[in-house]
Parts: structure tokens; sequence; C-alpha cells
């Protein structure tokens, strides 16, 4: 039997639970369904789709190359500054995207401060390519793997990494064999919740890399695109969205991610 | 404002809550101002604006509260108010004829006029450093070219110019609306775009035009009131305002071509 407080915890976790699921269940019960397979079989939803998985694996992926070793100096390493670290850190949850594509384009840009060298030097412009896709995605999902991760790091027990120092391993072999295995729910909980964001994106790609079909147009953009000429194409696209997010979420909790929803 | 708050938030924000939220600026509070939602296409921002603030300057006690949005976003933000039972706006004014009429078919707005029209012309930046001499240019590889979605008009009158000198770009950025051109081509990313004649005059200097020759006239600038205005006489005093010879002037000033007030053709 439920107790009257636990009765009212529930009375109380409804509004919010409401107010998240009541979009996606008018998503799902004003989606033209009948039309439904012919707007997916557009040649554009199909690649668009593609894109978006692509590019947000990607960005998950460099997420936790660049995000692993931000983490780690954030828990480990007492330094002067690691607070505005820190800010910088969140900034890109609190940034509209938008803002933060207008940033990206500032420092990567053809114009921009270091886009200029890489235009110029190297001929590699990153607006208008998929790899200027990967990189907006990869700079609004890193906050999510360094605080998740950081976070991990903090809550674990560092007696156990020292018991394995002073029975001879090295600081390599005791990181390998002892934090990486200890952290990995979270890192993984962190690379899910930075993939989830990356393939949701869509204000500082389509500012940074541009809306060019088969290159930068992932899925969220052209949802947008189709609420301008057809709304139940972006209706269906975004359910797609959200059945792609949902099946890899629920897919990873069990085997890689317990620390996601514990 | 004499009614009561308007409700177009409730069921626009499910969809397109970042879009519409500037538009629903009605709730005038008693005694307040009366604020007048004016809908306008992307490509008449700086007019619009100009415009707005004369308006508000000889009539005390009106505030305009501009939003400027792609023509489809705009016809869908009205249609989705509409079926929530709201109305949105007070005036709309549209890049096209054929939005308009959509519209007038829905019941939504009355009698519109054309009150501007304009043409396009391929905008670079400053020195035209790519040496974009004309459309055919536009199709050479390697050239970064930025577009107007075909969904908005601006697009669409792209599409046709690029039909008829039979050029094909290669890989386009397809931008929201043709301000949103402009704005990638001023920020250097692009290193050209088919925008309106009048968007290069309101960058100042930041864009260049190349002309199109041949391209003509294309758009056409209808405007009207919608149905279900709870401030006839206000929408009505703005749009004969646009109209008038001070209207006409500042738009003539920001480059779009006068017209003779034709009534869109259904």
């Amino acid at each position: 039997m439920r107790s009257p407080r636990s009765a009212l915890a529930l009375g109380l976790a409804l509004p919010g639970a409401a107010l998240l699921g009541l979009p996606l269940v008018a998503l799902v019960w004003k989606a033209p369904w009948s039309r439904a397979v012919e707007l997916l079989a557009e040649p554009g939803a199909l690649t668009a789709l593609r894109l978006s998985l692509v590019s947000s694996m990607v960005a998950a992926a460099l997420t936790v190359v660049l995000g692993l070793p931000l983490a780690w100096v954030q828990a480990r390493v007492a330094y002067r500054g690691s607070g505005l670290v820190r800010a910088l850190i969140t900034l890109p949850i609190v940034l509209p995207p938008v803002s933060g594509g207008v940033a990206l384009l500032l420092a990567f840009g053809r114009r921009g401060l270091v886009g200029q060298w890489l235009d110029r030097g190297l001929g590699l412009g990153l607006p208008f390519t998929p790899a200027g896709v990967v990189l907006a995605q990869t700079f609004v999902a890193l906050p999510f793997l360094v605080l998740t991760t950081e976070a991990g790091l903090r809550a674990l027990d560092t007696r156990l990494e020292h018991a394995a120092r002073t029975l001879g391993a090295s600081r390599a072999e005791v990181f390998r064999r002892v934090t990486l295995p200890l952290l990995a729910p979270s890192l993984a909980a962190g690379a899910a919740l930075s993939w989830a964001r990356a393939l949701g994106e869509f204000g500082a790609t389509i500012t940074f890399a541009g809306n060019v079909a088969g290159r930068t147009q992932t899925l969220p953009l052209a949802v947008f695109l189709a609420l301008q000429g057809d709304p139940e194409s972006a209706v269906v696209l975004s359910l797609v969205l959200v059945a792609v997010s949902v099946a890899v979420l629920v897919g990873l909790r069990r085997h890689w991610a317990p620390g996601l929803v514990r | 404002m004499t009614g009561p708050a308007r409700p177009c938030r409730r069921w626009v924000t499910l969809v397109t809550a970042a879009l519409v939220a500037t538009g629903c600026g009605g709730q005038g509070e008693p005694g307040g101002p009366t604020r007048l939602v004016v809908f306008a296409a992307a490509s008449l921002t700086e007019a619009f604006e100009a415009l707005a603030s004369d308006f508000e300057a000889a009539h005390p006690g009106v505030v305009v509260d501009l939003h400027l949005a792609g023509t489809p976003t705009l016809v869908f933000q009205l249609r989705e108010g509409a079926r929530a039972g709201s109305v949105a706006a007070d005036v709309v004014a549209t890049a096209d004829d054929a939005s308009m009429r959509d519209l007038v078919e829905a019941g939504m707005v009355l009698r519109p006029v054309v009150f501007a029209r304009n043409r396009l012309a391929i905008a670079v930046p400053p020195g035209n450093p790519a040496g974009v001499g004309g459309v055919a240019d536009l199709g050479r590889p390697g050239l970064r070219v930025a577009l107007a979605d075909p969904a908005v008009p601006a697009g669409r009158y792209t599409e046709e110019v690029l039909a008829r000198a039979g050029v094909e770009v290669h890989r386009p950025s397809r931008e929201p609306s043709v301000k949103a051109v402009a704005t990638r081509i001023e920020l250097g990313e692009a290193d050209a775009g088919v925008v309106y004649v009048t968007d290069v005059r309101a960058a100042r200097g930041r864009l260049e035009a190349v002309a199109i020759p041949g391209a003509g006239v294309v758009a056409r600038y209808p405007i009207a009131v919608t149905a279900g205005t709870e401030q006839r006489q206000a929408a009505e005093a703005f749009v004969a305002f646009v109209r008038s010879a001070s209207g006409q002037e500042v738009l003539a000033g920001a480059g779009f071509l006068a017209s003779a007030g034709e009534p869109v053709p259904g």
C-alpha cells in the first residue's frame, strides 16, 4: 500500500510529468499517420536522418575525447581559475544555441579569429561542411559530458586508486584498470546525454554550418524548414527524432549507462 | 485593447514557441496603449521598422509590435492561431500574392492591396572578391552560394531566375529567410547569394549588388487587415499610412518600387 505521503509526492510530480509528456502526446495524436510513410520516403528526409545520426555520434565521441581530460582536471587538480573554467564549461548550456553559432562563426568562420587561418592556410573552411555540423554539435554537447563525468570522478572512492598504487601499479595502469572501470557508468551516461543533445541541435548548427542539403541539413533543420512549407512533414520528422532518441537512450540505459537512470 | 487577453499562446507554443513569442504582443493592460500587432515578411524589416516608428509618432497611444519572419512562417502562425480561435495579428504584409490569396480563401484577411514591389539582385561582399559577374557565375564550382529556401517567396523567385538562366548552383545553403542570405554574405561565409535589391540597400555598404538583367520586377507585397482584429480602426489606419505618400516615401527610400495599390488577383 502506498502511504499518504507518497500519494502527495505523486500529486506534486504530476504537473512536471504532464508538462514533459503532453507535447509528446500531442505530436503522436496529431501526426498525419496516413501520410507518414510517403513523407518519410522523401529523399531529403532520409538524407537528413543519416547525417543527423552520423554527425551526432561523431560529436558524442569527440566530447569524450575532449571532455574526459577536462573533467579530470576539474575534479582532481586544484588550480587558480578553476572557477572560471567551470563557468566556461557551463556556458553552452545557458547560452542560446544561436548565439553559440554566432560565436563559433566569429571564431571558426572564414573570417573568424582562427577560421581565417584554417581557411587560407589549410583550405579548411568549416561552415557549410559536415565538419562544421560536428563542431557546432560538440560545442553544445560538451558540457553534458564534462559535468556528468566530473561528478562521477568526485564520487569515486580514491582509496581504491591509492591501494592500487601501493600495490605497485603505475599511474597509467591505475587509470586504465581502476579509475576508468569505476568511472564507466558516469562516462557512458555523459556520452549518452551529449549524444542526445547533439542529435537535437538546431540553433548553433543552422547559424554556423548553414543549411546545405546532404551536407549540413540535419533532421532538426529539416523539421524547421518543413514547418515553412509542409507542417505535416515537420510533425512526422519530429516523431522520427523522438523515436530515435528514445530508442537509443532506453537501449543504452540497461547496458552502458545505468548512471543515467538509476 | 478592449477584448480579453489573447489566448494565442496556448496552442501555438506547442509547435513554434520560439517563433511566435514575438507575435503575441497583443495583451495590452487596461488603460495602457493600444498594441497593434503587425506581421511582415522578413524582406520588409528595415522599411517596416521605420514605418512603425513614424506611425507611432503620428498616433500617440498606439504601440506597433512588429513580427518579422519568412512569409510561410507568418501564414503558419496565423493559421495555428485561428485554429485555436484567436487572432495572432492585426495587420499582415506578405512578400507574395499566393500566400495572401491563401489567407483570403481561409477568410482570415480582408481586401488585400499591393503596396510595394521589389526586384532580385545578386549580393556579394564589398569589392566582389569572387568576381561574380552574373547569374551564370553562381553555377561556378567552388563558389559558396547562399539562397533563400524555396519555401519562402524570395526562394521561389530565385528558382525562377536560375531556371530561366539554366544555372544549377553547386550545393547552396538554403536559408529560412532572405535576410539570412544577406547575413551569410555579410559575414563572409558565402561568396554570393540572391536577395532583393532592398536587402543590399539595407546592408549599407556591407554588401554590393550585381544586377540581374531581365529579371524584371518579381516580388509584389500585399497588405491586409486581419478579419478577426479587435482594433480595426488602428489596423486600417496603419494600412492607410503604409499606402500614403509619406509611407511610400519610406518604402522608396528603402529601395522598393511603388505600386498602384492594385488588389490581389484572386
